[in-house]
């Protein structure tokens, strides 16, 4: 399957290399720069470039390239879901994937990847047996380890390795037993020019934080599982209580997890938190041009939004922007044209808004298109599907957990044209 | 070079921080190669120094620094011999480190790793499973062919170790030995056959991945752990289960026969309702012939659907080509919306789940229908995710949806990323020839873009304005003389060639500007592109063909200056041309024909989704990405004709049951527990003895009896364990079952009174829907309603003989995983099913799920008599499409007729009489119907739910006719997909009057 694995930086230059069967000349990369170079964009390299011997399958995170070399026929997303779990795991370990993190900790990296692929086939990809196989760098653990001389290599086989729960390993202990689940919403959605709807969705994830000691077996109830309309669970939950009774029972991994992600049926209509009032104008004579946003709360269920920013791509003949924000701070780059706007807080007594002007090119006939606006924002304790929690259960221990769920709702993809 | 010394220099400085600063010295300067060189010397040394060292911290830092230079690609093989000598150190990292280097180098000092074979023998005998594991990895990854045969013995014993991790790793080590040394193929297999046999989820993605390198030609070791496989499949770990879908796939081809229908080709299932009744009654015939899905396919079926809801991207791809090229097609539409999921992970991820859906949106437009609006694009998706977007739009593009599209593509257009908009432009030329409604109003769009001030677009614009006039080979003589206008100020080669080409091939409707445009380009000829130049070289011939009086002198000139041209191509043309058109003594007989061959009639170009040729490679394989043939790329086959022997699966069956009887006994007192099939009572006993090893213990118990049997001989064994199963089975389960599973019983009891059902009966949906199908042909609405009624009750009824076999085929400890059948259920229209929700909101109720129409009737009804409407005819019917206009319409297609001898102008809706509440959507006024001919449109209607009548007027430019149509009650419901028991509920629930 996977021969080889390159890492690149966004300069070119091939800092990490790790080969399962014999070794494939770096060389092989020359393939991937050249359509590096014909993309102009990091974002538009093709994820599967064939060349003459070999396949190059590639995903783009962190503003690195990892770049699997294969030789024969697989499934693409095979890789590409085994490479992106590559950078979970550094992520997990790290805290961050960035080159000079990877650099430093080039040898527990080796390690890791050792662990993870055997002869190109995904070995140990769960981030609770890594860890129980290779212990991540703390500091605490490199002081402990210099003067110990013990390793950061665990000498046991883990124990999830083996059993039916992989993802849990066994002999777990806490003093503060405690689950946190956050029901998280992001809202997805392009609207028109004239603030109507053209498309919006709404996709959840439920990300938990279980540190429970022991085996337990948690099950979570919703009192409108009806609004799910398309889950996918994390490994560990059963699938025939779902079926059958619309209930979520699992033995959770230890730590940080995504129980399910959801998507809310099409059929119930999905309310827009937010409007943009817009006022962009080019005019062809003129080399100037009036560009005016405010950005209101429009179905809140009376919470606040926070964390609102709005950027737009400007299109290429704007030179600069001269504007004043009613509150916030806003930049914009000449350069790439990128106008971003940190709004932060709406108070729907005073409307944030953002005036002003820009300078064209002179000569330049005026843009086809007006920017498009995307937004950003943050809407706490609130889920805007309306989906609630209804209890959640523990079997299988005798203590009582700490538990506690948080609703929050995220703008996704959002997008206003002007 | 130069770049890559830099790049050493940068990492040298990074990596210093891991070093202790002891090289601070060392590093000095590296500048030139030379410099590199000799540092690397004195680094060296002072490794070797620290790995012969007698303190473990030294050598491991020695150890760390050098998989540091192994990262970076720098060679470090010259230390070999210094750390081969670690490979027995007792410090676990030292060890490991030591393995990284072997791996890399052994290949090329494969004497000197000889030196750690022995330390591997001795490791292998570990009682520890990770040692005699890692011990394995190891040996088998040292790429030394003298060492094959020790290779082979390890494997040999590893597969019949006791513990599954090792065996694991025997599975990987097949395929690291078949790379090694092919020869050993034989001996491999038979190792693959054993371990085939296992039943634990550890090794079978393994084992089946060392298969498909191996031997994926031999299809008959898996007929024996077919069921086996599957019913593993939901615990087996997602990476194997990719393999073992991919694996399953092929194998259900090659021992199946096809579930499609008859008839049902991959392309006229659109067309259906088009055929006349006598066409459809000869189809009904043909697909009454029943079909019996294998048990076993449908055992595959129906237990990966669950992985549908995967988190890994993978495996929901994997599954879903397992339905689109396994299961029957009314069940391969559950997949769309788990694909329109994987839209929202990475853009790596999108862009291979879009490809696929590209190619699965062509053949199934159905499929996707509902999630067009998950396809429009956004300005911030990368631009290969953007045009493979607009693709699937285009394949998704109807009658009914495109005005919503034009209107999308509207914006598009005027992205500023330019190469997106160029394909939007190509989309719409495709949506104008695929839907004649629309082609005016796109020819109409596309003009208007000639005026647009980017060159890109204008040129594309051009480019596809061209294709479509040749479509229609109506007279287009503004246009064209517009775009010749265009010539002086458009650069683009391929534009221009399209304007001179257009130009050319209608010189005689445009007898003016033709020479005109003549001269101009052949004033500028030799600067023009290749491309040009020939197109240049055409026009001169066709009109020196038609108007040779005028433009005689100008076509020498030209020809004169393509005879010297610097490219061979123009200059071949120039005299092939030359010796055509200009009569001289030489000129053969072809030269008469000259005006016949340039001024043919061409055939319109087709505008094929580039997606078109896609589907003969198997779905979601790196073959369908690249569309060209991968290596190793293994041929999906076609469905036999007639499917093999069955009874080959059965054998171990068995062997099977044997296997699993130990494990099964603890199971049955809780039946309830039924996700993690075997593994459920295996966590029981860790969960009641927290320690690790005891649990293994246990399972390795029943590993030493199973494997005892098998070194017995497998048909020798009619072990105690074995027989007991076999009589079990012998009793037809119902003793077994009953012990724990009443509801099984029950089954059996209706399935009993059921007078169809015999053990090799069921019928399939195809045919149950295909006699609702027939049947409701001739009954009047109403009572047809109440037939499918019944006909599904029927269907429900025989649809329990079906799972009751096969789950005669199971093991107790799988129970079937009850997947809601899709079922043609009609039900309530969106509005009623909203008002259902409210009322129900027990944990238990279902999901309803609209699923696309199982049947659509071509009955017509009359809307307009050609008498009463002076010559337009009007008929419509019910499509039983999701309505465009809204949620709550009722989509109506209105065909409209003109049986005069003249044209009709200005169709369009008048006046509309609709009663409170109810809401129509029109059709955009029809400027002109010819004579004889007929135009389809389709509007929207809100009945409200009710039967009441819609009246509204159809006018022409001279009269108006009042006409209405009221719907009958079939054709407000919606089809959606439940399961028995939750049909049963609603129903319930329902008003009498309503059913």
């Amino acid at each position: 399957m996977i021969h080889s694995l390159f890492l690149i930086n966004s300069s070119g230059d091939i800092f990490l290399e790790k080969h399962w069967k014999s070794v494939v000349s770096r060389s092989v990369c020359d393939y991937f720069f050249e359509a590096q170079e014909r993309a102009t964009e990091a974002e538009n390299v093709p994820p599967v470039i064939p060349t003459p011997h070999h396949y190059l399958l590639s995903v783009y995170r962190h503003k690195i390239f990892f770049v699997a070399v294969i030789q024969t026929e697989v499934p693409p997303l095979f890789v590409i879901e085994f490479l992106h779990r590559v950078v979970d795991t550094f992520q997990d370990y790290f805290g961050v994937c960035s080159e000079p993190v990877i650099k430093d900790n080039v040898v527990v990296v080796y390690e890791v990847l050792e662990e993870m692929l055997d002869n190109g086939f995904p070995l140990a990809t769960e981030s609770n047996i890594l860890k129980e196989l290779i212990k991540p760098p703390t500091i605490l653990r490199t002081v402990v380890n210099t003067i110990t001389g013990s390793t950061n290599v665990g000498d046991q086989l883990p124990t999830g390795q083996l059993s039916v729960v992989p993802w849990r390993r066994t002999g777990v202990k806490y003093t503060n037993n405690e689950a946190y689940f956050d029901v998280i919403e992001e809202i997805d959605a392009i609207i028109d020019k004239s603030g109507s709807t053209i498309t919006a969705e709404i996709q959840g994830v439920i990300d938990a934080c279980v540190k429970l000691t022991g085996m337990p077996d948690l099950t979570l109830s919703f009192m409108n599982p009806r609004l799910l309309d398309d889950v996918s669970f994390h490994p560990c939950v059963r699938f025939k209580r779902w079926e059958s009774e619309r209930i979520l029972s699992f033995i959770p991994p230890d730590g940080n997890f995504r129980l399910l992600s959801y998507h809310v049926s099409a059929q119930n209509l999905v309310a827009i938190p937010v409007y943009v009032k817009h006022n962009i104008s080019f005019r062809d004579s003129s080399s100037l041009g009036r560009f005016e946003i405010t950005v209101g709360p429009k179905q809140t269920m009376g919470k606040t939004i926070e964390g609102v920013t709005v950027t737009s791509q400007l299109p290429r003949g704007v030179l600069n922007m001269s504007l004043v924000p009613s509150q916030g701070a806003h930049t914009f780059d000449p350069v790439t044209k990128m106008l971003s706007w940190d709004v932060g807080k709406i108070n729907p007594q005073k409307l944030p808004s953002l005036k002003g002007t820009m300078s064209l090119q002179a000569g330049a006939s005026k843009p086809d298109e007006n920017p498009t606006i995307n937004l950003q924002f943050k809407i706490q304790q609130l889920a805007i599907s309306g989906l609630k929690v209804n209890r959640l259960d523990m079997y299988g221990e005798k203590y009582k957990p700490f538990k506690g769920i948080k609703y929050m709702t995220k703008a996704g993809k959002f997008q206003v044209r002007t | 070079m130069s770049s890559n010394s830099f790049a050493y220099n940068e990492q040298s400085g990074g990596g210093e921080a891991t070093e202790l600063g002891q090289e601070a010295t060392s590093t000095i300067s590296p500048s030139g190669a030379f410099g590199l060189f000799s540092s690397d010397m004195k680094k060296n040394e002072d490794l070797k120094q620290m790995l012969e060292s007698n303190k473990d911290s030294a050598k491991l830092d020695a150890m760390k620094r050098i998989v540091g230079m192994i990262a970076k690609g720098k060679n470090a093989s010259e230390l070999f011999p210094a750390v081969v000598k670690n490979v027995a150190s007792k410090n676990i990292e030292i060890k490991k480190l030591v393995y990284v280097y072997l791996v890399r180098y052994a290949e090329e000092q494969q004497d000197l790793a000889l030196l750690s074979i022995s330390t591997f023998q001795r490791a292998l005998k570990d009682p520890n499973q990770l040692i005699r594991a890692s011990a394995l990895r190891v040996l088998s990854s040292i790429r030394v062919p003298i060492i094959v045969p020790i290779m082979m013995l390890a494997i040999k014993e590893a597969s019949a170790d006791l513990s599954p991790y090792v065996r694991k790793n025997a599975a990987h080590a097949i395929q690291k030995l078949y790379s090694l040394d092919p020869e050993q193929k034989e001996m491999l297999i038979e190792i693959i056959e054993k371990l085939l046999k296992d039943k634990s989820t550890l090794v079978a993605g393994s084992v089946v991945m060392a298969f498909e390198e191996v031997c994926p030609d031999r299809i008959d070791l898996i007929h024996k752990n077919y069921r086996k496989l599957c019913n593993l499949l939901v615990d087996v770990e997602e990476w194997g289960q990719v393999v073992i879908i991919h694996m399953l796939t092929r194998y259900a081809r090659t021992q199946f026969v096809s579930p499609w229908k008859e008839g049902d080709g991959l392309e006229d299932n659109e067309k259906d309702f088009y055929d006349s009744d006598e066409e459809q009654k000869e189809k009904a015939d043909k697909r009454k012939r029943p079909y019996t899905m294998d048990p076993d396919h449908r055992l595959l079926i129906r237990n990966t659907k669950p992985l549908l809801q995967s988190r890994n991207a993978a495996v929901v791809m994997a599954v879903a080509q397992l339905y689109w090229h396994i299961a029957p097609k009314s069940e391969a539409g559950i997949i769309s919306k788990s694909l329109v999921r994987l839209l929202r992970s990475n853009r790596e991820v999108q862009y291979i789940v879009l490809q696929n859906i590209a190619t699965m949106s062509i053949q199934r437009k159905g499929m996707f229908e509902p999630y067009l609006k998950s396809f429009y694009v956004r300005s911030t998706d990368p631009t290969m995710i953007k045009i493979l977007k607009l693709e699937i739009l285009t394949n998704l593009a109807n009658e009914a949806n495109i005005s919503t599209l034009l209107r999308e593509f509207q914006t598009y257009v005027k992205s500023q990323d330019k190469q997106f908009a160029a394909a939007t432009i190509q989309t719409i030329g495709r949506c104008a020839t695929s839907i004649t409604e629309v082609s005016d109003t796109c020819l109409n769009g596309l003009v208007c873009l000639l005026s647009n001030r980017d060159e890109i677009v204008v040129a594309e614009s051009v480019v596809v304005i061209k294709k479509l006039l040749q479509m229609q080979p109506i007279q287009h003589g503004e246009i064209i003389k517009h775009m010749a206008k265009l010539l002086d100020s458009i650069t683009v080669p391929v534009a221009r060639a399209s304007i001179l080409w257009l130009i050319g091939e209608n010189c005689e409707r445009v007898p003016k500007i033709a020479p005109d445009v003549l001269r101009k380009t052949a004033k500028s000829f030799t600067s023009e592109d290749d491309l040009v130049k020939l197109q240049i070289l055409n026009l001169g011939a066709k009109l020196y063909l038609t108007n040779s009086k005028q433009t005689k002198l100008l076509t020498q000139y030209i020809l004169n200056l393509g005879k010297y041209d610097q490219n061979y191509d123009i200059r071949d043309r120039t005299r092939f041309i030359r010796q055509l058109i200009v009569p001289n003594e030489k000129s053969g007989a072809l030269s008469k024909y000259a005006k016949k061959i340039f001024l043919a009639q061409k055939p319109a170009p087709l505008l094929e989704s580039p997606f078109k040729d896609r589907d003969h490679f198997q779905l979601g394989t790196l073959s369908h990405t690249l569309n060209t043939k991968a290596t190793g790329y293994l041929e999906l086959s076609n469905w036999p004709e007639v499917a093999p022997d069955p009874s080959v699966r059965n054998v171990e069956v068995i062997e099977l049951a044997k296997e699993w009887t130990p494990a099964g006994k603890a199971k049955k007192e809780n039946p309830d527990e039924k996700f993690y099939s075997e593994s459920e009572e295996e966590e029981d006993s860790s969960e009641s003895s927290s320690d690790s090893e005891s649990a293994s213990g246990s399972e390795s118990g029943e590993d030493e009896e199973e494997d005892h049997s098998g070194d017995s001989g497998e048909d020798s064994g009619e072990s105690g364990s074995e027989s007991e199963a076999g009589k079990g089975r012998a009793a037809k389960h119902a003793k077994a079952r009953g012990k724990g599973d009443s509801k099984d019983v029950d089954k059996e009891k209706e399935n009993s009174k059921s007078s169809e059902s015999s053990s090799g009966e069921s019928s399939s949906i195809e045919e149950s829907s295909s006699d609702s199908e027939s049947e409701s042909e001739s009954e009047s609405e109403s009572e047809s309603r109440t037939i499918t009624k019944a006909k599904e009750k029927k269907t429900k009824q025989d649809r329990n003989p079906l799972t009751k076999d096969v789950s005669l085929l199971d093991l107790d400890d799988f129970n079937p995983v009850s997947s809601p059948v899709v079922l043609p259920t009609p039900a309530l229209s969106p509005s009623l099913i909203a008002d259902l929700e409210g009322l129900n909101l027990s944990a238990t109720s279902s999901v309803i799920s609209v699923s696309t129409p199982v049947f659509v009737p071509g009955k017509t009804h009359v809307l307009l008599h050609r008498m009463s409407g002076k010559g337009l005819a009007a008929h419509y019917f019910f499509p039983r499409q999701p309505c465009i206009f809204g949620d709550k319409m009722v989509s109506v297609q209105i065909t409209l007729n003109n049986t005069t001898d003249q044209k009709i102008e200005n169709i369009h809706v008048g006046g509309k009489k609709l009663p409170m509440g109810m809401q129509m959507h029109v059709f955009n006024p029809i400027e002109s119907l010819e004579p004889a001919g007929s135009i389809t449109v389709s509007v929207g209607i809100d009945f409200c739910d009710s039967t009441q009548t819609a009246s509204f007027q159809l006018c022409t430019k001279d009269d108006c006719f009042s006409v209405n149509i009221q719907p009958p009650v079939g054709e407000l419901l919606l089809p959606v997909a439940m399961s028995e028991k939750d049909f049963k509920k609603e129903q319930g629930q329902c008003p009498e009057d309503l059913l």
